[in-house]
């Protein structure tokens, strides 16, 4: 819920750090047990990078699965469903491991040395692995 | 899902046979940058500034949640009777509109702050710890030993924000069903406590509540469950005694 206020938090966090770049994909990271609607998040994302310097960038959602740690047995497992009893042993006292990330990765920009008309041509630039 | 996708590092095509947001960007030079800030840092910030000016004040905290209607303010009049003879009360209220809540609960000697979260353009549904932090100085925080938090009514969005508050509270009516916890579980999971409110009326309803409790056992295992009625005050003095089990009040 609140996605477009997640979009304008996410639109603050990127101006941030682009500092005046062009913003060419934002990279954010989403775990199953967040309250958040991927689709719901994209389509409110348009709304807020509609004007330099987000204009055109991408929102790229990265979903993390919700995993738990049972404190019984120490089983670790996906969480299938809502309710968090351990798979396993079906003991109560799990833990969550992942699924309640809910952050902005990274962002890519435009390098402004290469920006302008001529670019066709060019190879792309060697991009850091994520 | 539609646009979440990767592009291949590396990978020359020409413009046309990808359709792709900013085909410029292909062209120039792309630099990765860092961010790893959470989304919800902001609020996460001030939430853990609130805990800090509690726990400097010597305040316990608890943030009361439950749908519109449950009996939350109810209860809170009758532990407020209970206790403000005992222990300094303060009551942060959250509403949309209205200050219907917060005069409800003058006059039990208990200090009261309200936030109103609509501004003339309907209002935001939940408390959230900017929200929060601008009452606290309209707060006597040193002269406090519990602040109750009384969130805006509804079962979905207060369990996403942290207050800085040190437990949650829900309060449930038996008048909502069994089958609540199992529809909301994130609201259920989230909270140390709830209060089954409304038990005056069990003989009117087909309420079954071992299923109910079945059901909450189910997404929140360790919750404390109590039955109550904010109406006639039974269960109210064990819910009292849960706060002060709970480190709560002294």
């Amino acid at each position: 819920m609140h996605e477009l206020s997640i979009c304008a938090s996410i639109a603050e966090i990127v101006r941030r750090h682009a500092a005046g770049r062009r913003v060419l994909s934002v990279s954010v990271r989403l775990g199953q047990l967040r309250q958040v609607v991927p689709e719901t998040l994209e389509f409110c994302w348009n709304a807020v990078s509609s004007d330099a310097p987000l204009s055109g960038a991408a929102l790229e959602i990265e979903f993390v699965p919700g995993v738990i740690e049972c404190g019984e047995c120490g089983e670790r497992s996906a969480l299938a469903d809502p309710f968090p009893r351990c798979p396993a042993c079906g003991g109560v006292a799990v833990s969550v491991v992942s699924g309640e990330e809910f952050y902005v990765d990274s962002i890519d920009v435009a390098d402004p040395a290469t920006t302008g008309a001529g670019g066709h041509e060019a190879a792309p630039t060697a991009r850091p692995s994520a | 899902m539609g646009r979440f996708h990767r592009h291949e590092d590396g990978t020359i095509h020409s413009h046309d046979d990808h359709d792709h947001g900013d085909l410029s960007g292909y062209a120039t030079g792309r630099e990765r940058v860092e961010v790893l800030e959470a989304i919800f840092g902001e609020n996460d910030r001030l939430a853990a500034a609130n805990r800090s000016d509690f726990d400097t004040a010597g305040v316990r905290v608890i943030n009361m949640m439950s749908a519109p209607g449950a009996g939350k303010t109810a209860l809170l009049q009758q532990t407020l009777k209970l206790l403000s003879g005992r222990i300094r009360i303060g009551v942060l209220e959250g509403d949309i509109e209205t200050s219907l809540d917060a005069d409800r609960l003058e006059g039990f000697g208990a200090a009261i702050a309200l936030v109103n979260t609509g501004q003339g353009f309907g209002g935001e549904c939940h408390l959230d710890a900017p929200m929060v932090r601008s009452a606290l100085p309209r707060l006597p925080l040193p002269d406090l030993d519990l602040l109750i938090i009384e969130n805006v009514g509804n079962l979905v969005c207060p369990a996403e924000f942290s207050v800085g508050e040190h437990a949650r509270a829900m309060v449930y009516a038996i008048t909502e069903g069994e089958e609540k916890p199992l529809k909301y579980p994130l609201m259920f999971r989230s909270v140390d406590v709830v209060v089954v409110n409304k038990i005056d009326l069990l003989p009117h309803l087909d309420f079954d509540l071992g299923q109910f409790r079945k059901n909450l056992a189910a997404v929140n295992p360790g919750v404390a469950v109590i039955e109550a009625s904010a109406r006639t005050g039974d269960g109210v003095d064990r819910w009292c005694d849960w706060l002060a089990a709970s480190g709560l009040i002294a």
